[in-house]
């Protein structure tokens, strides 16, 4: 027994995923600007040129960039197998995530068929170096555990949500009429239910119990929740696909509705009944992002039972899964992510005694008024909806004050991480040769 | 039979429970009662550390030949969480609990992330490889 690529050290510089982590606030704000220009009528229907584009900064270059760049840092920790030629495949995924989404958005707000094919191509080679990454590194686990699956099954995700956002580009771009209606209904379920979703409830089911010391999930729901929704969403894809609006498309719908509702009521319930009692940012980030969750899986059941409900019910779903839930949940993230790496890495550098410890590299009170914010944000785009007039503009203005602080926050511990002279006295205590204790200007 | 990464992981939370219990009384200004949790805490985790250092990371070495790979990670993990504990014991003499906590929650992300490693890849690997000496090589464990 030897596995080939059995390297537990082999996180790659902090460089790699920092650059996606400080890039993702700036399109919160893009996102935030195009509430705020546009007004009243970007929250009219989920299809209007100023949601389409909001959503897609959003979804790519918020949502998105966090994760790929988490995932490029921690798949050769989890898999024990190292990302090939991670540095260039960093800077690819990230140049072409960052100028692809913005090109999107762009098309999207001036319907400027020429932005959409460039947004094309830029996306389409950008997560093509992302998954042949991903896949090599998944390729070569050592062991193949739940959260090796988990990971595999959201980037399988993410390839059936791109190739049906390419589908979606090309009657944007080049004119070419959609095989299917149903595409339209696929693109975002895929992306959110599938890459989001399974990657967030992967990553729950090891962090929840471990940061915030609640009991653990059920074995039956981290043994099958997985499988089962990933299975659920194939065959309601079909069902979608093949006959739209049957009563077998609604029923599987109803089954996936109540399987994300029974893992954010089951995070909810843990969460209520953790150990560990400190106020932490992120502990109320989950919480708010699994409360909006189990709101979202609401509103499209109440959607499927009541097709004639008004658009506003779809804009709802839409506010509470992205901003309520994936924002936030991303947002908590990054608050043990960042401040850590940073910790890691600079006691390997400049010698464990100089170190400042997580909180001085990033204060409980900037993560609280980060918290404040974008709860305060997420609630007034949901008024919003049924206030357009004065709230929209208002809504984006929230949106945009929070990302600024989520954008400073996170530019506070990288300037802190920067500070520390190299090779201080007791630099000398880190074993040579160790790969993460080479930093990175 | 006990498997290894079950019995390990149990271990994982009890150190990490011990340090929730430091940790809360710090919080409250509860010094005395910190300091007492924080050397429960220590020796449950230098316990820990035994049974991997001299029993189950040596015992990996010698079933997969690799010696400077991942138990040689995880020992410098632990040579970290030992300067931590430091660090905390300093902090708890000194009455500072905004120290304490910074420096709790440094330590239990650099525990979680460690532990993930080792139960998700280290453990993992050693219950294939090791299924017949498991209860031997836990026995350290079980000894006080």
């Amino acid at each position: 027994m030897r596995p080939a690529g059995l390297r537990l050290e082999q996180a790659p510089p902090i460089a790699v995923p920092f650059r996606f982590f400080l890039t993702a606030p700036a399109f919160l704000l893009a996102a935030a600007a195009v509430l705020a220009w546009a007004g009243p009528d970007a929250l009219a229907w989920r299809g209007s040129p100023a949601a389409l584009a909001a959503t897609h900064f959003v979804t790519l270059g918020f949502m998105t960039m966090v994760m790929v760049g988490a995932m490029l840092q921690m798949l050769p920790v989890l898999a024990g197998a190292p990302v090939p030629h991670v540095r260039p495949a960093a800077t690819l995924v990230h140049a072409g995530l960052a100028l692809g989404t913005a090109a999107l958005g762009l098309g999207f707000l001036f319907g400027q068929p020429v932005l959409m094919k460039a947004a094309a191509w830029l996306l389409g080679a950008a997560f093509a170096v992302f998954v042949a990454a991903a896949a090599a590194a998944l390729g070569r686990a050592a062991v193949r555990n739940a959260t090796v699956r988990g990971a595999a099954v959201a980037v399988a995700s993410l390839v059936v949500t791109v190739a049906l956002g390419l589908m979606l580009a090309a009657t944007y771009g080049w004119g070419v009429p959609l095989a299917n209606l149903a595409v339209r209904a696929l693109h975002p379920a895929w992306g959110l239910l599938g890459w989001t979703g399974l990657l967030v409830a992967a990553v729950a089911f090891q962090v929840v119990p471990m940061f915030q010391m609640t009991p653990q999930y059920p074995p039956r729901m981290t043994r099958w929740f997985t499988a089962g929704a990933f299975t659920a969403l194939v065959a309601w894809s079909l069902a979608a696909w093949y006959a739209s609006g049957s009563p077998v498309d609604l029923a599987l719908s109803l089954v996936l509705a109540a399987g994300y509702a029974l893992f954010a009521v089951t995070t909810l319930v843990l969460q209520y009944r953790r150990r560990r009692r400190l106020p932490d940012a992120t502990t109320a980030f989950w919480q708010l992002g699994m409360a909006c969750a189990l709101a979202a899986c609401v509103g499209w059941a109440a959607r499927l039972a009541a097709p004639d409900a008004p658009q506003a019910l779809d804009v709802a779903i839409g506010v509470l899964a992205l901003a309520g839930f994936a924002v936030s949940v991303i947002a908590g993230m990054l608050y043990k992510i960042v401040p850590f790496l940073a910790w890691f890495h600079l006691q390997a550098s400049v010698g464990p005694r100089r170190a400042p410890h997580m909180k001085k590299i990033l204060s409980d009170a900037a993560q609280r008024a980060h918290f404040g914010l974008h709860a305060t944000a997420v609630a007034l785009l949901l008024a919003a909806i049924v206030w357009p007039r004065p709230l929209v503009r208002v809504a984006g203005l929230a949106l945009a004050l929070s990302a600024l602080v989520l954008l400073r926050n996170l530019l506070q511990a990288a300037r802190r991480y920067r500070a520390e002279p190299a090779g201080g006295p007791d630099a000398g205590r880190t074993p040579a040769g160790r790969p993460i204790g080479q930093r990175q200007a | 039979m006990s498997r290894i990464s079950e019995v390990m992981g149990r271990d994982h939370k009890a150190c990490d429970d011990r340090l929730a219990l430091a940790e809360a009384a710090a919080a409250e200004g509860n010094f005395a009662r910190a300091a007492a949790e924080l050397e429960a805490f220590a020796a449950a985790l230098a316990r820990h550390f035994r049974v991997e250092e001299e029993q189950l990371f040596p015992a990996f070495e010698r079933h997969t030949g690799i010696t400077d790979g991942p138990t040689e990670m995880m020992r410098v993990e632990h040579a970290e969480m030992r300067e931590l504990l430091d660090q905390l014991r300093a902090a708890v003499g000194a009455a500072d609990a905004a120290e304490f906590l910074g420096l709790a929650d440094t330590l239990n992300v650099l525990m979680q992330q460690h532990n993930l490693k080792e139960e998700q890849v280290l453990y993992a690997l050693l219950d294939e490889a090791l299924l017949g000496e498991a209860d031997e090589l836990l026995a350290a464990l079980a000894s006080r």
